[in-house]
């Protein structure tokens, strides 16, 4: 149970405390629908793995499996994403490009003083533009946001990878703050 | 030197504001709403000290300092109480409700899951409402992005103190809707 008395309590994750604060639910839908699906030359399918990635070393399962989700949506992998994210996507086939930022996300994830001139020349080097590493940060940034929102407050989560398959469909295809 | 060329000399986060303006729209509505809007049993000043907190443990000179100078221009205090507030808030002089919450974001910024529910019922005993338990853990959380963002990018800031609390009765004033933030 979270732990401030939430309007409807089925509600999970992030969704309870939207539905709890629509005066704050309005810049953070608005956040996320421009950092996941606005304008930018990272594919959404990367930016979900990059959401799911920090959401899963910050341990927030709710934001984990739903980004995952949204992932496995955008690019039609199937729901065996959301645990080969867990696993550092060993075998999945992404590119170079995204593995490098991946390691700028984690290291944002620790805090932004972790993030070193090797890593942004790693990217580089794997062809990230200065926008794409500009995003990557900022995306590792909100994610930290947002976990501690949703842990923060106690929220609770469906357990299984199955309750999050239409959630993650609705966040890919119909996007954030939108019915 | 950042670390990406944003063209433009501006410091902290505004030089990546300028740099982005499609995710600095989002970004100041966010916190204009935390901050700013008075449609909440929190202060202003209350809120922006809740910042600059966070800010001083996440070790980011930018944030702490603007939201710190923000703090002090609301509640009357200066430089050196803020510091004083940021490095030991429970010898000072505050309210109770405001060590309580300044405790739960102290928690949130280690992590959410570090937030305990012995932590909301001393800011409940202390007069805290759920909204201002929301609010404070909301506020926290995202100047755990603030400062990410900024740090990570590596930045640049102005090192004299003074520049900030010279800064803060116009940022006061204007807000920070897009609009005026330049």
């Amino acid at each position: 149970m979270a732990h401030i008395k939430l309007l409807n309590e089925e509600l999970p994750g992030i969704v309870g405390l939207l539905n709890y604060r629509p005066e704050t639910a309005k810049p953070l839908l608005l956040l996320a629908e421009t950092l996941l699906r606005g304008p930018s030359s990272l594919t959404s399918g990367e930016r979900e793995i990059i959401a799911a990635s920090v959401s899963w070393w910050n341990q927030c399962h709710f934001c984990h499996t739903s980004h995952a989700a949204a992932a496995a949506a955008h690019l039609d992998s199937g729901l065996g994403l959301i645990d080969e994210i867990k696993a550092g996507l060993p075998n999945t086939p992404v590119s170079n490009k995204l593995r490098a930022l991946l390691t700028i996300a984690h290291h944002v994830q620790k805090g932004g003083k972790n993030v070193t001139e090797e890593d942004i020349a790693a990217a580089r080097l794997e062809g990230a533009t200065d926008q794409e590493i500009h995003d990557t940060v900022l995306i590792a940034a909100a994610f930290c946001m947002y976990n501690r929102y949703v842990d923060g407050l106690g929220t609770w989560a469906p357990q299984a990878n199955e309750a999050y398959k239409e959630m993650g469909e609705r966040m890919a295809h119909v996007g954030y703050g939108k019915s | 030197m950042a670390h990406i060329e944003l063209n433009n000399d501006l410091p902290g986060i505004r030089g990546l504001m300028a740099y982005r303006p499609e995710t600095e729209v989002p970004l100041n509505f966010l916190a204009e709403t935390l901050l700013r809007d008075d449609n909440n049993t929190l202060s202003r000043g209350e809120r922006e000290l809740i910042g600059a907190y966070v800010s001083y443990l996440n070790d980011c000179f930018f944030c702490q300092n603007v939201h710190g100078a923000m703090a002090g221009h609301y509640l009357g205090c200066d430089i050196q109480q803020i510091d004083a507030i940021k490095q030991d808030f429970k010898t000072t002089d505050i309210s109770d409700k405001m060590k309580a919450l300044l405790s739960i974001a102290a928690s949130v910024q280690k992590g959410g899951k570090n937030v305990t529910s012995a932590q909301i019922e001393e800011a409940r005993n202390n007069g805290a409402t759920d909204v201002e338990i929301h609010d404070t853990v909301l506020i926290a959380a995202a100047f755990c992005m603030f400062n990410r963002y900024v740090d990570g990018l590596a930045t640049w800031a102005p090192a004299d103190r003074q520049f900030y609390t010279n800064r803060a009765p116009r940022r006061a004033l204007e807000g920070y809707q897009s609009s005026v933030y330049k």
